[in-house]
């Protein structure tokens, strides 16, 4: 599937999240699934939440003890490949970087998106912090908790 | 005739990285570039980069040249700098033919680092002439360097990095990507490049190359066509698009043409991107004093131009009479660095090639 056509399978996907009642805290879904050359979430992370090894190559692997969900591994992963999820009673939270202009504003709804690109739902924006120095703007969202597998991305502003 | 200690051919990572390593051991240096900015490729990279935080990861490409830059700023009694100065020779007693102005320069180099990059390898197929069929190169130029909008919906041939990138920074730039195609059976660049434009709805069509463009004057429609595992055409899987430009992404060959002028020894090593010089561990060619870093070398990161970049520039500096106080403290970190920036399934690639490399060199000694 990812080799394919680009986007992870439900189980690759599920393997990168945690228990409801981990989630009741926010963390970090480290959604790198290949070998690669990288290492900035790492050397971003201000409590040594997420290792590497000594070889770069290797995949992140984070300790949810240790996340405190402060998201700043999301503006620093070039592959944007890390959301902040959080479940808070019937729906799910997530914190994810966003590059497209016009940015989302708070309280606007938009259309919501899976890794497969087809829409899911709406959901509601509930904060956007633009930060000058990655330019990737972390913005935070809800939608209803069923969908907290299958969110990837906001897309457009729901008409 | 000028006569020069140290000539850099290309202000791109590499040759940045040489001149700064060059002008710290205390070698002069002139940068010799035809563009008339400097930073090479960088300065179109609009995304975070990838690779070790040594190297400037998660820092966008531009950003990248404007470190380098100021660097090469703090040196301002060593470096001497000439943009839209081309390189048109070289000559094995390291003489080169400048062209800036309008008018044809020699200069006598005393030593050279070649880090001139790569060129874009296109894409055989029915009217690719045809305006609107464009290399990626040249859509992230217009783009990211001189703000124009290449088209209005792309069709993008390559699923590299380069092709993931360039679709991704299109979209961001307002163009519509109506798919990626990719002969391969599978995606070629970093997944997590594939997913960003997957989620964001364009699909990426593996196994699945592009057969002709359409149009009189200008591209109206792109033809992709699947392919069978051995690669040929399925008759009757065609699909038309209605795209405006085709985007050639299909990979990178080293600019070679001035090594092999002044009859520095090539080899062709596909893993490194085609015909790629022969060099020592110091990345020195088959002629002495004429070092070569980056893409030039053989077609790989900017994380890896860097370090290479470095290598040279120290080496070069050295052979000049100018050795680094901490040469083989650096000279071995840097041999490190580029070990561990190729030790993943991509990086063997590299590796690959560069045994490949070590062997015709040995062969030949
Ligand atoms: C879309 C895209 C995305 C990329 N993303 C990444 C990434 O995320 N991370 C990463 O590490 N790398 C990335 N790269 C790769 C990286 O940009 C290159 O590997 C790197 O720029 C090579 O550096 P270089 O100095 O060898 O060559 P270049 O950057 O190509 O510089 C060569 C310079 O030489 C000059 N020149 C050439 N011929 C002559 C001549 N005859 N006379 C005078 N001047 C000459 C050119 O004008 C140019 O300025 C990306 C590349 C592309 C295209
Ligand atoms: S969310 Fe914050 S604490 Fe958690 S891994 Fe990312 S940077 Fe570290
Ligand atoms: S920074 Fe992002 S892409 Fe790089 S290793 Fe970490 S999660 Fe993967």
């Amino acid at each position: 599937m990812l080799d394919k056509f680009g986007f992870a399978t439900p189980e690759q996907v599920a393997s990168r999240f945690f228990t409801e009642e981990v989630l009741k805290k926010p963390k970090a879904i480290l959604e790198c699934y290949e070998d690669i050359p990288c290492n900035p979430c790492v050397t971003s992370c201000p409590t040594g939440a997420i290792t590497i090894g000594p070889d770069i190559n290797k995949q992140p692997v984070l300790d949810p003890d240790k996340c405190t969900g402060c998201a700043v591994c999301v503006g620093a992963c070039p592959g944007l490949a890390i959301m902040v999820a959080q479940i808070k009673e019937d729906r799910a939270w997530f914190k994810i970087p966003h590059e497209f202009l016009p940015h989302p504003a708070k309280n606007e709804l938009w259309d919501a998106a899976g890794r497969d690109g087809r829409l899911i739902g709406v959901a509601k924006i509930e904060g956007v912090v633009l930060s000058p120095k990655t330019k990737t703007a972390i913005v935070t969202v809800s939608i209803e908790k069923a969908q907290l597998l299958r969110f990837a991305t906001v897309v457009t502003k729901h008409a | 005739m000028i006569a020069k200690e140290l000539v850099v051919i290309g202000g791109g990572p590499a040759g940045l990285c040489a001149a700064i390593a060059a002008a710290e051991s205390g070698s002069r240096v002139l940068i010799l570039d035809r563009s008339a900015r400097l930073g090479g490729q960088l300065i179109k990279q609009t995304h975070k980069f990838f690779g070790s935080e040594n190297q400037y990861a998660k820092t966008r490409g531009f950003d990248i040249a404007k470190i380098l830059l100021s660097r090469v700023d703090t040196f301002a009694d060593l470096i001497e700098i000439w943009v839209e100065a081309t390189v048109v020779a070289l000559y094995p007693d390291k003489v080169l033919t400048v062209v800036q102005d309008g008018k044809y320069i020699k200069i006598q180099a005393k030593a050279i680092v070649v880090a001139a990059g790569a060129s874009e390898k296109f894409l055989a197929f029915e009217n690719n002439d045809l305006p609107g069929v464009y290399g990626a190169g040249a859509v992230q130029t217009l783009m990211n360097v001189y703000g124009v909008r290449p088209a209005d919906r792309v069709l993008m041939v390559g699923s590299g990095n380069i092709g993931l990138i360039v679709s991704y920074q299109l979209m961001q730039a307002g163009v519509k990507v109506a798919a990626i195609v990719e002969a391969a059976p599978r995606i070629g660049g970093y997944k997590v490049h594939a997913s960003k434009i997957a989620r964001l709805g364009v699909p990426i069509l593996t196994s699945t190359t592009v057969l002709r463009a359409v149009g009189e004057t200008c591209v109206k429609q792109a033809v992709t066509v699947k392919l069978d595992p051995a690669w040929k055409p399925i008759p009757g899987t065609e699909s038309v698009h209605d795209v405006d430009a085709i985007c050639v992404a299909v990979g990178l060959t080293p600019l070679t043409s001035l090594l092999a002028m002044a009859g520095a020894m090539t080899s062709y090593i596909p893993e490194l991107g085609g015909y790629a010089p022969i060099l020592t561990d110091e990345h020195e060619s088959t002629l002495a004093d004429v070092f070569v870093a980056g893409d030039a070398a053989g077609v790989e990161e900017a994380s890896s131009a860097m370090v290479e970049g470095r290598l040279a520039g120290l080496c070069a500096a050295k052979r000049l009479g100018y050795p680094h106080a901490d040469f083989d403290d650096i000279v071995s970190e840097c041999h490190a660095q580029l070990a561990g920036l190729r030790n993943g399934p991509f990086g063997c690639k590299t590796c690959a090639g560069i045994a490949k490399m070590r062997e015709v060199r040995d062969h030949a000694r």
